[in-house]
């Protein structure tokens, strides 16, 4: 394994770069859109609503894959063109989206309604009242499932191999389709994954302790 | 002109027929109580007011605002109209001093330092000016509900509703918070409150409105409420309340 490191540390080195800013890339975004539609999911308006649903059972029960290719194969043919990296973060931006629309939903469902109730009452609109008193107090309860999300984020991010994205699962394809060295090939890969997705971990067990 | 006027009003939660043909006038200034049996849409009938429920028919008029008409802002009714709940509702996420000041802040865009001063001497008008940087879960519930309605007089509103602010107190704490409603009643308040302190009504209320399953069935002058109501089911609530 460490000949692996000592021959192709540079493609790895590459590959884990882009697995961080893939993984960066798509967490921010996905937050964002993610949080966008878990509010237009407890939304009065109704339109809302259904268009909140919709997109999240799409996006959520498509395979990530399918997802990603559409946007490296189908988007460039007839949209506009993207590479790999672009196509793969892009589909899986969408795809953790939704499932972040779904935690972030669950938090808000989770506060006492008799809070937004009250900020009404008081005369806040809706999303005075989401912004300042709803969504603090979901954060709560959404930072453990989150962290399931994030490392799953990280995780999936290898998705980025099939559609040329030049991540750390891609650099390590190619490493072991040269070498024929498959076993240390892989376990240096896995070793390289941990090293994101461990500290990643016990930084969430100890979020989720500080807010308890 | 009344500031607020029910006229002929209908609310229905699906088919259930919540409100029925209700009438209502409350003048600048008046203390109103509703009293009726559980269930009987009291709670129904004052979250109306300021638009926490839907009317289906008639008209309910609100400081000039129709709250029949589906154009009408109802932050600008809630502007006006401040409401105090059986369970307080305060802020979670907020200190006291917070909870009181970020309607005044988001709403009113009231300056930093007026809104502070205004804040602090709320806070001391309803005895809790030394709990300015806890947090709800560390108040009592009668220090809830004083800081409660110190956070809807910040909004110097025209009129308060009140729906059941003593229930969810125990009884040692329920005067605090009924002394604190009977200054605000002195200084000209309008209130409609909803509430089973039936010491408090006969003191403070100028007239009692009884409710029986959604109907108005007795309006009165709180006196001659108190000496004969005129009402089978309501003299019968009465005996049972105050036996209690
Ligand atoms: N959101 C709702 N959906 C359906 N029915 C409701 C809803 N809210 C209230 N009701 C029904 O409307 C009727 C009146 O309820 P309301 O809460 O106004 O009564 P209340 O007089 O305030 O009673 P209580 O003294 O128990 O607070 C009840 O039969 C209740 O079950
Ligand atoms: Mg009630």
């Amino acid at each position: 394994m460490i000949s692996v490191f000592q021959q192709h540390g540079q493609e790895l080195l590459t590959g884990l770069g882009n697995t961080i800013l893939c993984s960066v890339i798509a967490l921010f975004f996905s937050l964002i859109i993610g949080s966008t539609f878990a509010i237009f999911e407890v939304l009065p308006s109704k339109l809302l609503r259904v268009i909140g649903r919709i997109y999240i059972e799409v996006f959520r029960n498509i395979p990530l894959l399918v997802i990603g290719m559409f946007f490296y194969v189908v988007v460039p043919q007839y949209v506009l063109p993207m590479d790999g990296f672009t196509a793969g973060t892009i589909g899986l931006t969408l795809y953790t989206s939704s499932f972040i629309a779904e935690t972030v939903r669950a938090g808000i469902q989770a506060v006492d309604s008799g809070q937004m109730e009250g900020a009404r009452a008081n005369g806040l609109s809706f999303m005075q009242a989401m912004w300042h008193i709803v969504l603090p107090q979901a954060f709560k309860y959404v930072i453990p499932p989150l962290g399931n999300q994030f490392i799953n984020l990280v995780k999936n991010s290898s998705v980025l191999a099939f559609v040329a994205g030049f991540d750390l699962m891609y650099q390590g394809d190619m490493i072991a389709s040269a070498t024929f060295d498959t076993f240390n090939t892989y376990i240096a890969v896995g070793v390289l994954y941990l090293i994101i997705t461990l500290p990643l971990s016990y930084y969430m067990r100890y979020l989720e302790k500080k807010l308890a | 002109m009344p500031i607020i006027e029910f006229k002929k009003v209908e609310k229905y939660y699906g088919k259930f027929h919540a409100l029925k043909n209700i009438n209502l006038q409350v003048e600048k200034g008046e203390v109103v109580v509703v009293i009726g049996p559980s269930g009987s849409g009291k709670s129904t009938l004052i979250r109306t007011i300021n638009g926490l429920e839907e009317i289906e028919e008639g008209q309910l008029l609100v400081n000039g605002y129709d709250l029949a008409d589906k154009k009408t802002d109802l932050n600008q009714i809630r502007k006006d109209v401040g409401m105090v709940f059986q369970h307080f509702n305060l802020y979670d996420n907020k200190t006291v001093l917070e909870n009181i000041m970020l309607a005044p802040k988001l709403v009113l865009k009231r300056d930093e330092k007026e809104n502070k001063e205004t804040a602090l001497k709320l806070l001391e008008s309803v005895g809790v000016s030394d709990k300015t940087e806890s947090y709800p879960k560390q108040l009592s519930g009668g220090q809830k509900q004083r800081v409660a309605i110190a956070r809807s007089l910040a909004m110097k509103p025209k009129a308060l509703l009140f729906d059941e602010p003593t229930s969810a107190l125990d009884p040692e704490m329920i005067d605090d918070v009924l002394n604190v409603m009977k200054e605000i009643a002195k200084e000209g308040m309008t209130m409609v409150v909803v509430t089973h302190e039936m010491g408090f009504a006969r003191e403070v209320a100028d007239r009692v409105v009884f409710m029986d399953k959604g109907e108005i069935l007795e309006d009165a002058h709180a006196d001659e409420f108190f000496e004969a109501p005129k009402e089978e089911r309501a003299k019968q609530f009465l005996s049972k309340i105050i036996k209690h």
